[in-house]
């Protein structure tokens, strides 16, 4: 085995991994079934540069505490389990990485406007049945698969109508951060409601009427007032106000 | 079992902090919108003392003529301007006027319905509603 001399060393300790540095993580630990409100937790946990906040929970679940309840499974912003309020602002824990919180005190919370299940995993029953609710689907007659229709084309421009609002993972994070949604337990939520306009906006569907129908409510797209917090905190571009904002157009006579 | 709603409730929703100055604009809209709606109640109020003959209508009117009232007459203005303007942004978005186009979404994926326009639009509606406090100011107060 080669010898290594001491300037070779010198060289490989400077491109070696730095040693790491460490953060607070503060969980926000609450058992409903059990307890009557939450606690925060603290945690020493070593970051590197790369470190996300579910890098740093996996590590407090592995060594530090195995109770913490999180959910999480992708971990590339695509599944939209690990939505969570860190440092108070709803985000995904696989999508935020540590440094650019540019903080030594990291704190997660079970997202808001969503009952907890237990620590950080909420329960998302409303968001899905308000997401099933206005016919998240093709809704014609026919069918490209039956009689002598063809494929139903649409060009690269009818596509691109609806598709930011298709990228949707269903995370709930602008439903945490929509300002009605904070105080008003009915309304559809703008995941909803933008799902609605997905649907309208694509040239194959006739449900157009039905779905404007289901959405002119009290609880419905009326309680949108353009805060854009939920555009701000979508981690996919959906941009859920202008979904919502174009969808209204059509109710208020501004679009046909 | 009915779970823990663990919704942020008004406290949550009036926070202007977290979001951006669309937020901002939004907690604004709502105060003014409030403030405004308080000043109307006032002003029946003060109008109606008409009812009640000369002597009371001079003492309510005398009311709007002190420092105080100079004051509430100046924030009125102010929450006027700021309403009307932002308003008209916010009923224009909500037709779908101004908030961006749909598009390939890219990363790092900006939302375009929270474009420059908008941004602009409520700056200026804030400029405008301390502009007007100020004329108002220097009508009210001045010689
Ligand atoms: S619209 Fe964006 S923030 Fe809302 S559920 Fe879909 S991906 Fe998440």
């Amino acid at each position: 085995m080669a010898a290594i001399s001491p300037k070779m060393a010198e060289e490989v300790s400077q491109t070696a991994v730095p040693t790491p540095k460490s953060i607070t993580l503060v969980i926000s630990k609450f058992n409903p079934n059990h307890e009557s409100s939450y606690k925060f937790v603290e945690f020493k946990v070593p970051v590197q540069k790369w470190t996300t906040v579910l890098d740093a929970i996996l590590y407090v679940k592995q060594h530090l505490d195995t109770s913490i309840a999180v959910r999480y499974s992708c971990r590339q912003a695509s599944c939209g389990s690990c939505g969570m309020k860190i440092n108070g602002k709803p985000s995904l824990a696989c999508y935020t990485k540590i440094s650019e919180l540019n903080s030594d005190i990291v704190t997660v919370e079970p997202m808001s406007n969503f009952p907890i299940i237990r620590d950080l995993a909420v329960d998302f029953t409303s968001l899905f049945s308000n997401h099933k609710k206005l016919k998240p689907y093709i809704i014609r007659e026919d069918s490209e698969i039956v009689g002598d229709a063809k494929e139903f084309l649409q060009t690269p421009k009818d596509v691109e109508e609806y598709l930011q609002f298709s990228y949707c993972i269903k995370c709930g994070l602008c439903n945490s951060a929509c300002p009605t949604m904070a105080t008003d337990s009915s309304f559809l939520g703008p995941q909803a409601l933008t799902q609605a306009y997905r649907y309208v906006a694509d040239n194959r569907d006739k449900g157009k009427k039905e779905r404007l129908k289901m959405v002119d409510e009290s609880h419905g797209i009326w309680r949108c007032h353009f805060a854009g917090s939920c555009s701000k905190v979508c981690p996919k571009g959906v941009d859920p106000a202008m979904g919502i904002q174009l969808l209204r157009g059509y109710l208020l006579g501004f679009r046909k | 079992m009915e779970r823990q709603s663990n919704r942020e409730g008004v406290k949550g929703m009036l926070n202007p902090t977290r979001y951006g100055i669309e937020r901002v604009a939004y907690w604004l809209q709502r105060l003014t919108g409030l403030g405004l709606l308080f000043y109307l109640i006032g002003h029946v109020i003060e109008t109606s003392a008409i009812v009640n003959g000369k002597v009371a209508w001079d003492n309510m009117l005398a009311l709007t003529q002190t420092t105080e009232g100079h004051i509430i007459l100046i924030l009125v203005i102010g929450m006027s301007a700021y309403h009307t303007v932002n308003g008209i942004r916010v009923m224009l978005g909500h037709g779908g006027i101004g908030v961006g186009k749909p598009g390939m979404p890219d990363y790092p994926y900006k939302a375009a319905s929270l474009n420059y326009k908008q941004r602009a639009s409520i700056w200026i509606s804030i400029a405008l509603a301390i502009i007007a406090m100020l004329y108002g100011a220097g009508v009210l107060f001045g010689d």
